[in-house]
């Protein structure tokens, strides 16, 4: 049996009385790709932004139940966030680069996790690069604002912010939805490539994207998980009524 | 026959589209004078202050350049003197000692108001804020006069005016712009860059220090350079406890003057059209030109928005 990255346990979220995430447990395999998918408003975001504690930023939002990685609970008052985060990273859905340039961007997280020394920096500015696949556009101008770049890469030199930290795993939120269909494929490719090292829980809306990159697929519906399977087995041959309906278009 | 309707549709539309021509003109016609008052008064008011200021070159034949490195002020004398150099040197020190006092608060206070408490802050601090900035300044210099001078009287050597209780007045004066323009700025902060700090295990002082700081840097700037020309333009309130002494001072704590100072105190003991008089139009002249300075600095830093 394949090891877990990350697992929940009845995870529940509120927003203030709203129940947006109701008993959800989940196993995400190690070196996997998993999808979410569901209709909007479902409480995917709001469940993969539980898993990297993003919604303690969130005044009214409240997470009961537990979240495994290893052996630890990491959704309890006691876990050091900012040292979760570095394990856990995430990608959003709107590329979101820092005012900087190409390299502060890479090198802002290293900073704070105690790379300090110019050619460890460098490296790992290049090494990450290398691996979100945008070294080639961009090693001629790493000292340049990172906003010159188009969207697609804009995307990519962000999922390389959250690789340059060397985490486990890798949270993205509908990372494709605001880019064209050329960077999306490289961004899927790019997605395909990275799990031989990271795990990978991603949210799409794309059924296709869905199909084509993720090992396994968990469907939401109104906060519910409905079906969780294998990607094949889910897509080919769904064992729930609303998740067949679903994957057909038949609402959502 | 379609056509015919046609023809009376648009007839008719010809027919109500008069009230609404004559509407534009008279909102035209209105709006123009508007701005023609406008800006014949502001062009107006430049070329009265530069005419007047100019004259003082031209007709009564002092040397500009004099003027404005000269550091003896002694317009009563048989060979009167015209030295500005410690107005300009006294209005500089106070307006950008008071907006290094001033930035960092204000933007602290920012910082309290958007990232810590922004229920309370957005409710209560930032209205007391904006309070602040309409209490008239003849107020501040008086609470300056009767607390701060005394204050300095005892902790400093000297009399306890001067450039220090100018600039820490100014500043409390100048907070508000600055807090006000910081508080926006931050608080406009798209709210995907701070999660993109936090979701690489930046902490929140970390987030505010090395993304929303440097993001924001021109509004700060803008602020800053918006309090500097607010400073630099008030007279009453540091007049009153800046001591009045027309030259440079060696500490923080003796009797300078500004350029503003230097107007409101002389301008009713002048004759219209005499050099004296001059003089202090040219002051007002100066003043006015670093005005547009001020105003072009933020011109720019506006272009240079990252936002
Ligand atoms: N900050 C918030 N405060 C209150 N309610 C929220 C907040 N964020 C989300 N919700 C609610 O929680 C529910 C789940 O939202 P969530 O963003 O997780 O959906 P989603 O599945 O990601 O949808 P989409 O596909 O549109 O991104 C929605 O009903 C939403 O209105
Ligand atoms: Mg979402």
């Amino acid at each position: 049996m394949q090891a877990n990255a990350l697992s929940t346990k009845k995870l529940n979220v509120y927003y203030g009385e709203k129940h947006a995430v109701q008993d959800v447990s989940l196993d995400f395999a190690e070196k996997q790709v998993t999808a979410l998918i569901g209709p909007s408003g479902c409480g995917k975001s709001t469940f993969l932004r539980s898993l990297n504690r993003m919604n303690d930023l969130i005044p009214s939002c409240r997470v009961t139940g537990d979240i495994w990685m290893k052996e630890h609970n990491i959704n309890g008052s006691e876990t050091d966030v900012v040292a979760l985060r570095k394990h856990i990273g995430m990608v959003f859905q709107r590329p979101n680069p820092f005012h900087k340039s190409i390299y502060e961007n890479i090198a802002f997280g290293p900073r704070y996790h105690g790379v300090k020394k110019k050619a460890d920096l460098d490296n790992l500015v290049e090494e990450s690069l290398r691996k979100a696949a945008i070294w080639d556009e961009t090693k001629d101008r790493l000292h340049k604002s990172a906003f010159a770049l188009s969207g697609g890469q804009q995307q990519r030199l962000c999922i390389a912010r959250s690789v340059a930290l060397k985490p486990d795993i890798i949270l993205m939120d509908e990372p494709t939805s605001a880019l064209d269909p050329i960077s999306t494929s490289r961004v899927e490719d790019l997605i395909s490539e990275l799990k031989q090292d990271y795990s990978i829980v991603i949210v799409t809306h794309n059924m296709h994207q869905a199909a084509r990159i993720s090992d396994k697929t968990a469907f939401f519906l109104s906060g519910h998980v409905v079906e969780y399977d294998e990607t094949d087995k889910l897509f080919m041959d769904p064992s729930q009524k609303q998740t067949s309906d679903y994957i057909s278009g038949r609402f959502g | 026959m379609e056509r015919s309707v046609n023809m009376e549709r648009s007839y008719n539309k010809r027919q109500e589209a008069k009230p609404h021509i004559a509407e534009e003109w008279v909102g035209k016609i209105y709006t123009f004078i508007c701005i023609a008052f406008l800006v014949i008064t502001i062009f107006s008011m430049v070329y009265f202050v530069a005419s007047k200021g100019l004259s003082t070159f031209i007709v009564n034949g002092v040397n500009a350049f004099d003027l404005i490195t000269g550091v003896k002020w002694n317009p009563d004398i048989d060979i009167p003197q015209f030295g500005a150099l410690p107005f300009i040197f006294g209005s500089f020190s106070t307006s950008i000692l008071a907006a290094i006092i001033a930035a960092p608060l204000g933007f602290c206070a920012a910082v309290f108001i958007v990232e810590l408490a922004p229920k309370f802050g957005r409710r209560f601090l930032q209205p007391v804020i904006e309070l602040l900035a309409g209490i008239p300044s003849v107020v501040y210099g008086f609470v300056g006069l009767s607390v701060i001078v005394p204050l300095f009287r005892d902790l400093f050597p000297g009399q306890g005016i001067g450039i220090a209780a100018g600039a820490l007045v100014l500043s409390v004066m100048i907070l508000p712009t600055i807090t006000t323009i910081a508080t926006d700025a931050l608080s406009e902060l798209p709210a995907g860059l701070k999660e993109g700090s936090y979701a690489l295990g930046a902490t929140r002082w970390q987030t505010i220090y090395r993304v929303a700081l440097p993001t924001t840097m021109p509004q700060q700037m803008t602020g800053i350079v918006l309090g500097i020309a607010r400073a630099f333009g008030e007279a009453l309130a540091v007049q009153m406890v800046i001591g009045n002494a027309p030259h440079i001072p060696h500490s923080l704590f003796e009797s300078t003057s500004t350029l503003t100072s230097a107007i409101t105190l002389s301008m009713g003991n002048t004759a219209m059209g005499s050099v004296q008089n001059n003089v202090l139009w040219s002051l007002a002249l100066i003043l006015m030109l670093m005005t547009f300075v001020f105003v072009f600095i933020i011109r720019f830093l506006e272009g240079r928005k990252k936002l």
